[in-house]
């Protein structure tokens, strides 16, 4: 099965973090990666810009609405992601569980939601 | 101001805790309606919360809440009394009212609840997280943090485990000597995920709630409490005692991981290290040599250092020699290899270790590629250090751990830098 790994952390927070700490989560990233390539897991994976650089945009009444920030104003912020492939929610779970952001703080396991599932359910 | 709503609201919570188990496992034994005893019990707490801040905490607060228990249980199988089978049920549960009076002492049926949670009927996966329930009053979610999966899997495979011991039949019985050893593996077993899932979390994570490796240990003397002449009960006792007691030299003040070869013996608990040792020897004089002992025994070998100052290998290589052949797993074939390094250098690690190195399990195993990294160091093979180094940082799920195996790795290219001045 594929799962999303959605990475939420304070953003502040990271900005604010100084250089040698920086250095020490980014390594630490880089092995996770790396442990997940290996085990043939991964799929997909990147770190997004902070929320400053969100845009969000909605159709109302026929009218774009372009805004200006984020979806939604939350505490942590969506900061990445991982597509990784596990057989099962206990194995996405571990993963999820070694990524350095689940000491600093959440990820979200999402089952992707496959095409060939919601047409069979029809 | 008046605090009895506090007392009151405490003296239940002492009760849950102390007798959460026995009341269960009492209320079960016959009927095998684990599911049911628990609704039973809730709602027995529910009222002792609400009637205790008026009337004072009864004398025999277990008493109580039992006799409530019961009626509420009577209550709930009238309610259903549809099928023959509800009848049966009903026969039982009030058999059980009239035989026995409130305020009589009730027999400890908590082993027999634990050998049924871990029968082999229960799926392994569900053994632990079920004895954390029904012996403990673990929640559904505190328990699927602990061990790693979605509370909603943990709560369907407690219902579904508790679902089969009514539906299979499983027996609430201590079984017999001749099949005793293998259920007793799974009891024990249970009880030694509990403690591990907590030890491999010293600091107790604010997500887990509760610190897993005391509610272990709470269990490992229930059970060498109530099976006193079985020697695997006395060994995984005294293991998990020898391993608490090193919990305070595990951190460093500031958080970091320190390991066991440069942990201060003077953090170590003696009084817990010389009850384990007891534990040991009174295990030993059994003449039944286990898995547990062992472990424990290895784990004796490496608190020796606090008296002697300095650690046996060669005596803990033979320890894992003799795990590897009665109960080997990827585990013991990594701890034995580091033995067999520290006695006999570091080369022959890491043969013991290449040879165990096409098991696919270990692919994604963390202490594998840790033990890996540190040997190749030790050999001077700097680059392939690095490598497996990175690996056990990206597969480490323990922040302070995961720092550790960084500096680790940080020495390796600077000691690489040193070496290249003639002066080292």
């Amino acid at each position: 099965m594929r799962y999303m790994l959605l990475i939420y952390n304070d953003e502040a927070a990271m900005a604010s973090a100084p250089t040698e700490k920086t250095y020490e989560i980014s390594a630490a990233y880089g092995a996770y990666t790396e442990a997940l390539k290996k085990s043939g897991a991964w799929l997909a994976g990147d770190r997004l810009k902070p929320t400053q650089s969100a845009t969000s945009v909605r159709m109302a009444n026929g009218k774009t609405n372009v805004l200006d920030g984020p979806y939604a104003d939350t505490k942590e912020q969506l900061a990445g992601f991982y597509m990784i492939e596990a057989t099962d929610i206990d194995t996405a779970i571990e993963w999820a569980a070694r990524c350095p952001a689940a000491s600093t703080g959440t990820v979200e396991v999402r089952p992707i939601w496959e095409m060939t599932e919601y047409l069979s359910e029809k | 101001m008046d605090n009895r709503p506090e007392i009151a609201r405490a003296a239940a919570e002492a009760a849950a805790r102390q007798s959460y188990g026995k009341l269960v496992a009492y209320l079960a034994a016959r009927t095998r309606d684990v599911a049911g005893a628990e609704d039973a019990l809730a709602d027995a707490f529910a009222a002792a919360l609400e009637r205790w801040p008026q009337t004072g905490v009864p004398d025999r607060p277990e008493s109580w809440l039992l006799a409530v228990a019961r009626r509420r249980r009577v209550d709930a199988v009238r309610r259903r009394l549809t099928s023959e089978a509800g009848r049966d049920h009903l026969r039982l549960v009030a058999e059980e009212v009239e035989a026995r009076t409130a305020d009589e002492d009730f027999p400890d049926e908590r082993l027999r609840l634990m050998f049924a949670c871990a029968h082999p009927a229960i799926d392994a996966s569900a053994r632990a997280p079920l004895i954390l329930q029904t012996i403990l009053g673990f929640d559904a979610a505190t328990i699927a943090s602990a061990f790693l999966v979605s509370p909603a899997t943990m709560g369907q495979r407690l219902v579904r485990a508790k679902g089969r011991i009514r539906e299979t039949g499983i027996p609430f019985r201590v079984p017999e000597r001749s099949e005793l050893g293998e259920r007793l593996d799974a009891v024990l077993e249970a009880i030694y995920a509990t403690f591990a899932e907590g030890w491999s979390d010293p600091v107790g994570t604010e997500t887990r709630g509760r610190n897993l490796a005391t509610e272990g240990i709470w269990l490992g003397r229930l059970v060498a409490s109530l099976m006193p002449e079985e020697a695997e009960a006395l060994g995984l006792l005294a293991l998990m005692l020898f391993a608490e007691a090193r919990r305070a030299a595990r951190r460093s003040p500031e958080g970091n991981f320190v390991p066991l070869a440069e942990q201060d013996t003077a953090l170590w608990d003696d009084t817990l290290i010389d009850e384990a040792e007891a534990l040991l020897g009174r295990a030993a004089a059994k003449a039944i040599i286990g898995r547990y002992q062992l472990e424990a025994a290895v784990q004796s070998a490496h608190t020796a250092r606090r008296r002697s100052g300095r650690t046996d290998w060669t005596a803990i290589r033979q320890l894992y020699d003799a795990l590897l052949s009665i109960a080997g797993s990827p585990v013991v074939a990594i701890n034995r290899a580091v033995a067999i390094a520290e006695a006999g250098g570091a080369a022959a690690g890491l043969d013991a270790l290449d040879a165990i190195g096409d098991d696919r399990r270990l692919a994604d195993y963390q202490p594998y590629w840790a033990a890996r990294a540190g040997l190749l160091a030790k050999l001077g093979k700097t680059q392939q250090a690095a490598a497996a180094y990175e690996r056990a940082i990206g597969l480490e799920r323990d922040p302070a751990l995961r720092r550790f195996l960084q500096t680790e790795r940080s020495k390796l290219t600077r000691n690489r830098g040193e070496a290249t001045t003639p002066s080292s």
